[in-house]
C-alpha cells in the first residue's frame, strides 16, 4: 500500500442554507481554503470525487451542475457515489493506491432544510414492505434506543451524557449549529421528542458541504508538517431489514474496524453518530475505552449536513494529527437507517 | 507499489425487457450476478465485496437502494459501495470495481449495474420542472437532438447515416439472446419511422429497458487459473460541465482527452487498427459516427464516412455494437457496464453469434449527462504487455 | 428582499413496482387477511418473508403462516405523524413479533397514547375493511380480543389471482432555491430585462449567471444587460408527447445565442413554421404582457424571427 495522508480540510455547516440545493455556493470558498492550505491550483488535483444525494435536493442529477464549482474544463478525472462524502474519500483513497495519481479532493454537499428531511430518509428503506409505512428516521433510531434500553446495554442518563459532552465541546467549534453545556439531569427534564428520543438526542437538520485533500507520500509532506497518515481504511455494510438485524450493536461497524486494523492506541475518535445512543453503540462496535477522546469537535449532534457530515468527522480527527495534539486518531462515518453502514479511517501522525 | 493486474472472470446480464414483471428490483440484479457468478465458478460468499451502479433513484422512487438490497444481494457483512455517474454510471462502476484489486484492497469484486425503468417513467423523472425556468426540455431526446442537428451541420454526413447505425444495430441484436428490441430493421424502415424530436426518429432511439448487468473481477493471481478472462489493459474517467461558453458540445473535450489517455494505457498507437471490437454507447443512432471521431477511430468530421461504408458493422474494420449496443437494450444505469462485459465477452470469446472472429482486443465506452461524463475501458485476450 | 428567489417542488410518483415471487406471496395472503413469513435456513421465521436468505443467498421457498397478533418487541411515540404514515393522530412504530414468527415486523400501532405502550405487550391486527393486497392493510392496536392467535386459515383458499405488482405513491415537497446569481436574471425578468454576468476571470457572459463558472469555478459577477435579439446556433423539433409536459408538441427547442453573449439560452421559437426555423435564424424575444410578468424566463413567451437577414455561420459555429 502506498502512504497517504489527509492534508487539506474545509467545511460549511448551516441551519438553512439560503441558496441552491445543491450548495454550489458553498463549494466556491471550501476549494479556495483547500487551495490555500495547499498551495495548489486545480491542475494540481489527479482526481476528484463527490458524494451527494439526489433525493435530499428532490431532482434527478443533482451532483452534475455541482462539478462546475471545480471548475471543468480543461476536463478533470473525476467520480461520484450516492453516499456521504467519507465514501468519495474511499474511493478517491483506491485510486491514489492504483498508482494511476498521486493527489485527490473528495467533497460532499447536502441541503438537508430542501425537503422534510426525517419524511425524504424514509426513501431509504424496502420500498415494498417499509417506505408505505414512512417510518420516519427518527422513528427508526428510537426503536432502535429502546431496544438497547430494554436490553439494559444503556440508559437515559448515559444518552444524556453524550448529548452533555458534545453540547459542551461544540461550543469551542466555530462550525457547530447547535452547542451550549447543559447538565444532565437539565437535559432529562426536556419533553420527549419521539419517545424515548429527546430533541437533544437527535442531530439537527444541517445544510452544508465539506472538501478533504488526499496526498500521497512526498507530496504529503510538502504540504504538512504534520499529515495524517491514513493506517487503516475499511468499511462494511450489514442488512437494512429489522427483522432479521440486531439493533443494539453495529456489526457492520465491528467488522469496518477489525479491517482497518484494529483500534489499538487510539486517542481521539471522531464518530458518525447522528443521534446520541448510536454513540454508544459505536463505542462498544470499534472497541474505543474510556481513555478515548470522543468527538471533542461535538460531533454529529452539533451539526449533521447529509452527505458531507461523515467526511467532516475525519477532517475533525485528521486536525487532531495536524495541530499536534494527538498521533492516533480515528474518523467513522455512517450511512443509512440504524448505523447500516459503516466506514472507519485509522490516521497516524508517524509512518 | 505498482498496479496489480486485474481480469473479467465473469459476466452476467438479465434479459432485457420493457417490463420484467416477473421480477421485483432484487430478482432482476439477482439474475444477473447468479450468471456472472456461474460464469466465474464462484459462489456469492466467495466475494470480498460489491459494487453497485445505478442512474438517478426518482427512477426507482429507493434513495440509495442498494441499502434495502444489502442483504438479498449478499452484501451483508462485505463492503459495498454504491456508484452514480449519470449515464456513464454502468461504466464508472466497472472501474471502481476494478480498480478495488488494481489497489491490492480486495482479490474478488462483484459489480452489478441495474434500472428498473419500469417502476417509473424516465421522462418524467429527468424532466421534473425546475421552478423559473422554460420548460422546454424533453428527456434525452429532446436534449441530445440539437446537438445531433449541430453535427450534421458540422460534419456535411448524409441525412440517412443515423437510419444506417440503427438498421445496424437493431439486426446485430436478433444475434443477442439478452436484446430488449429484437427486430430486423432496414434503412428504410428506419427512415419511414416517426420523427420524435427532429432529426432523431423513433427507430434511432434507444428504448427504455428493465435489466441488470454484472460482472466478478478479480485478481491476476485468480485470473490465471480462469478459463478465459478479459485482462483489463486500461481505464479511464473524465467529466467536464453540461454547459460551458462555446463548449463543444458534439466532440467533447472531455471523450477526446479520456481516449487519449486510455488508448496510451493500453499501448495502443492507431485505434482503428489495433481495436478489434468496439462497444460504445449510443443512445440515439447518430452518437456511432460522433463518438467514432470522439475516440480517435477517425478524423473530426468523417466518422459517418466509415458507417457509410460499413465498416462498422460486424465483417467491418472497427465492428461497433455487435451485441445491437444500447439502441437494442436501454436499463439506463445497467447500460454502461454492459457495453463494457460484451466487449469483456468478445476478447473471451465467448459473444455466442454476435462474436467478432478473433477478437484479441476490444474497448468498452459509457457517456453520460449533457456529453460530459466519459468512462472507459479495454480488455484483451491476453494480460497487457507494458 | 431575501438572497435568494424560492419555489415549492413537488416530486409525486406512483410507482409501479413488480414484487417477485416471494414478496407477491405475501401480498396475495394480505389480501385474505393472512400473514405470511419465511423459515430462514438459520431456523429464524421472519415476516416479511426476506426474498433471498441472508445465509444461503438462495430465493426464499420456505413459507411459514403467521399469527395477526404478536408481541412487541420495541416501540416509539410518533407526536408529530408525518404525510403519507398509516394514521394521522398520533401512534406508536413498533417492531411486532407475530405468533409463530421469531424475528419483529416493523408496523403501525394505534394506541391512542404513549401510555398504552410497553415493551412486551400484546397487539393484534385491525384489518381494512377492502384489504387490496399492501402492507396498509393493517394496523396493530393493542390486543383486546381473548382469540388465540391464528395461523388460522392457513392454507385457504384465495380468491382472485396472485398479486404480481403493487402501486406506491410518493410525492415529496421540496423548497427550490435558485442561487444569488440566477435570482437576480430572474429578478431583471421581472422588470422586462435580460441580465447576464461576466466570469471575472474568463470573462465570458454568462446568461444566466452563474453561482460557478464552470470553467474557473467562481461566481460570474459584473452585470451586463443583454439585447432581446439573438441567432439560432442549433435547434430541435419536440413532436412527442410526454408525462408531465408543460408545452403541446410539436414545437421548437432552440439554443439562441443572444447577442453579447456568450452562452446560448434554450427557449421556444414561435410565429414560423417548424420546418423553416434553422441554424443562423435571428430571433427577437417576445414578451407576455407586463401585466403577467413575475421572476420566470417565461416572461418571454417566446422568440420570433427577427426580420434581419440569417446570421453567417461563422459567427455561431464555435457554440454547436
Amino acid at each position: 500500500m502506498r502512504d497517504v495522508a489527509i492534508v487539506g480540510f474545509a467545511q460549511r455547516q448551516l441551519q438553512g442554507f439560503d441558496g441552491s440545493p445543491m450548495c454550489a455556493e458553498l463549494l466556491v470558498p471550501i476549494f479556495s481554503e483547500i487551495y490555500e492550505q495547499t498551495g495548489w491550483t486545480k491542475a494540481d488535483v489527479g482526481f476528484w470525487c463527490s458524494g451527494s444525494s439526489d433525493y435530499l435536493a428532490g431532482r434527478a442529477f443533482s451532483f452534475v451542475s455541482a462539478i462546475d464549482t471545480i471548475g471543468v474544463l480543461p476536463p478533470v478525472n473525476e467520480s461520484h457515489v450516492e453516499m456521504d462524502a467519507a465514501w468519495a474519500l474511499y474511493e478517491a483513497w483506491l485510486k491514489i493506491q492504483t498508482g494511476d495519481v498521486d493527489t485527490a479532493v473528495a467533497f460532499g454537499f447536502g441541503k438537508s432544510s430542501a425537503g422534510q428531511l426525517r419524511r425524504t430518509l424514509a426513501m431509504q428503506l424496502d420500498p415494498y414492505t417499509m417506505t408505505p409505512l414512512w417510518p420516519d428516521t427518527v422513528s427508526l433510531a428510537a426503536l432502535q434506543a429502546r431496544a438497547g434500553l430494554d436490553a439494559g446495554l444503556w440508559d437515559e442518563k448515559e444518552m444524556a451524557a453524550v448529548v452533555s459532552r458534545s453540547m459542551a465541546d461544540a461550543e469551542s467549534n466555530p462550525n457547530a449549529v447547535r452547542s451550549g453545556a447543559r447538565e444532565v439531569a437539565e437535559l432529562l427534564a426536556k419533553p420527549m421528542f419521539s419517545d424515548p428520543l429527546r430533541k437533544h438526542d437527535c442531530a439537527p437538520v444541517t445544510d452544508g458541504a465539506v472538501a478533504l485533500v488526499l496526498a500521497a507520500g512526498d507530496k504529503a509532506k510538502e504540504i504538512r508538517e504534520n499529515p495524517a497518515w491514513i493506517t487503516g481504511f475499511a468499511h462494511n455494510t450489514d442488512g437494512l431489514q429489522l427483522g432479521t438485524r440486531d439493533l443494539t450493536i453495529s456489526s457492520s461497524a465491528e467488522r469496518a474496524a477489525q479491517a482497518a486494523g484494529g483500534t489499538d492506541g487510539v486517542e481521539v475518535a471522531e464518530l458518525h453518530a447522528p443521534f446520541s445512543h448510536q454513540e454508544l453503540i459505536l463505542r462498544a462496535a470499534l472497541g474505543l475505552g474510556d481513555d478515548v477522546s470522543i468527538n471533542p469537535s461535538g460531533g454529529a449532534l452539533s451539526g449533521n449536513p447529509m452527505f458531507a457530515g461523515g467526511a467532516i468527522r475525519f477532517g475533525e480527527a485528521a486536525s487532531r494529527i495536524w495541530d499536534g495534539s494527538a498521533s492516533k486518531v480515528l474518523g467513522h462515518a455512517t450511512s443509512g437507517p440504524a448505523l447500516q453502514q459503516n466506514l472507519v479511517c485509522v490516521m497516524e501522525a508517524n509512518r | 507499489m505498482s498496479k496489480q493486474l486485474a481480469a473479467v472472470i465473469g459476466v452476467g446480464q438479465t434479459h432485457h425487457r420493457a417490463k420484467r414483471e416477473d421480477l421485483s428490483m432484487a430478482g432482476l440484479c439477482r439474475e444477473a450476478m447468479d450468471r456472472a457468478l456461474a460464469d466465474a465458478g464462484m459462489t456469492l460468499d466467495e466475494i470480498d465485496a460489491i459494487v453497485v451502479g445505478k442512474a438517478p433513484d426518482l427512477f426507482e422512487g429507493v434513495m440509495m437502494p442498494e441499502l434495502y438490497l444489502a442483504e438479498s444481494l449478499g452484501a451483508a457483512g462485505k463492503p459495498l459501495l454504491r456508484v452514480h455517474t449519470a449515464g456513464s454510471v454502468g461504466g464508472s462502476t466497472a472501474i471502481v470495481a476494478a480498480s478495488l484489486v488494481q489497489a491490492g484492497v480486495h482479490r474478488k469484486v462483484l459489480t452489478v449495474a441495474f434500472e428498473k425503468q419500469s417502476e417509473s417513467n424516465a421522462m418524467w423523472a429527468l424532466s421534473v420542472p425546475v421552478p423559473f425556468i422554460m420548460p422546454v426540455h424533453a428527456g434525452a431526446g429532446g436534449y441530445f437532438a440539437p446537438h445531433v442537428r449541430s453535427y450534421i451541420r458540422r460534419s456535411q454526413a448524409p441525412t440517412e447515416i443515423g437510419a444506417i447505425v440503427a438498421a445496424k444495430d437493431r439486426t446485430n441484436a436478433l444475434k443477442n439472446p439478452y436484446a430488449h428490441l429484437k427486430e430486423a430493421k432496414t434503412v428504410e424502415d428506419v427512415l419511414a419511422s416517426q420523427m420524435l424530436w427532429d432529426p432523431i426518429r423513433y427507430d434511432e432511439t434507444c428504448p427504455s429497458s428493465d435489466g441488470a448487468c454484472a460482472l466478478v473481477i478479480a485478481h491476476e493471481d485468480i485470473a490465471r487459473g480462469a478459463a478465459a478472462p478479459a485482462w483489463i489493459h486500461g481505464t479511464v474517467m473524465r467529466s467536464e460541465p453540461t454547459t460551458a461558453a462555446e463548449r463543444d458540445q458534439v466532440n467533447p473535450q472531455a471523450g477526446r482527452e479520456a481516449a487519449a489517455a486510455l488508448w496510451k494505457q493500453a499501448g495502443i498507437t492507431s485505434p482503428i487498427d489495433e481495436i478489434d471490437a468496439a462497444e460504445i454507447y449510443v443512445p440515439f443512432s447518430w452518437f456511432e459516427p460522433m463518438w467514432l471521431e470522439n475516440l480517435g477511430f477517425a478524423e473530426e468530421g468523417s466518422g459517418w464516412k466509415l458507417t457509410e461504408a460499413g465498416e462498422t458493422s460486424m465483417t467491418g474494420k472497427i465492428p461497433v455494437n455487435s451485441s445491437g449496443g444500447v439502441l437494442s437494450s436501454n436499463p439506463i444505469g445497467a447500460s454502461g457496464m454492459l457495453r463494457f462485459a460484451e466487449a469483456s465477452l468478445q476478447v473471451r470469446g465467448m459473444a455466442g453469434e454476435h462474436q467478432i472472429d478473433g477478437a484479441r482486443r476490444a474497448l468498452g465506452h459509457a457517456y453520460g449527462g449533457g456529453s460530459q461524463f466519459f468512462s472507459m475501458w479495454v480488455v484483451g485476450a491476453e494480460p497487457p504487455s507494458n | 428582499m431575501s438572497r435568494t428567489l424560492e419555489a415549492p417542488v413537488t416530486v409525486a410518483f406512483d410507482y409501479t413496482r413488480s414484487v417477485g415471487p416471494v414478496l407477491g406471496r405475501f401480498f396475495t395472503d394480505l389480501r385474505e387477511r393472512r400473514i405470511v413469513g419465511a423459515r430462514l435456513s438459520d431456523g429464524r421465521i421472519a415476516v416479511p418473508p426476506p426474498e433471498f436468505d441472508p445465509i444461503t443467498h438462495a430465493a426464499t421457498s420456505d413459507f411459514v403462516d403467521v399469527g395477526d397478533h404478536g408481541v412487541v418487541t420495541s416501540w416509539t411515540w410518533v407526536s408529530e405523524p408525518v404525510a403519507g404514515q398509516p394514521l394521522d393522530h398520533p401512534f406508536a412504530f413498533a417492531l411486532v413479533t407475530l405468533d409463530g414468527a421469531t424475528a419483529p415486523l416493523l408496523h403501525a400501532v394505534d394506541a391512542g397514547s404513549p401510555d398504552a405502550m410497553h415493551t412486551g405487550m400484546r397487539v393484534q391486527a385491525r384489518w381494512s375493511a377492502e384489504p387490496t393486497g399492501a402492507i396498509t392493510d393493517f394496523v396493530f392496536v393493542p390486543e383486546t380480543d381473548d382469540v388465540v392467535s391464528r395461523p388460522a386459515d392457513a392454507g385457504a383458499s384465495t380468491t382472485g389471482d396472485a398479486i404480481t405488482g403493487i402501486v406506491t405513491p410518493v410525492s415529496l415537497d421540496y423548497m427550490y432555491a435558485a442561487s444569488p446569481e440566477e435570482s437576480a436574471f430572474f429578478r431583471g425578468l421581472a422588470e422586462g430585462r435580460i441580465l447576464g454576468q461576466r466570469c471575472p476571470k474568463c470573462q465570458k457572459v454568462y446568461v444566466p449567471p452563474r453561482p460557478a463558472c464552470p470553467v474557473d469555478g467562481v461566481p460570474t459577477v459584473e452585470e451586463i444587460e443583454l439585447g432581446h435579439t439573438g441567432t439560432v446556433t442549433t435547434f430541435c423539433i419536440v413532436n412527442v408527447p410526454f408525462l408531465g409536459q408543460k408545452i403541446d408538441p410539436p414545437y421548437v427547442s432552440a439554443y439562441i445565442l443572444l447577442d453579447g453573449a456568450d452562452i446560448a439560452l434554450q427557449h421556444l421559437i414561435l410565429d414560423i413554421p417548424a420546418e423553416e426555423v434553422r441554424m443562423g435564424l435571428r430571433v427577437k424575444a417576445v414578451w407576455r404582457p407586463e401585466s403577467e410578468w413575475g421572476t420566470t424566463i417565461e416572461n418571454i413567451s417566446h422568440f420570433a424571427p427577427s426580420g434581419e437577414p440569417d446570421a453567417d455561420y461563422e459567427s455561431y459555429r464555435h457554440h454547436l
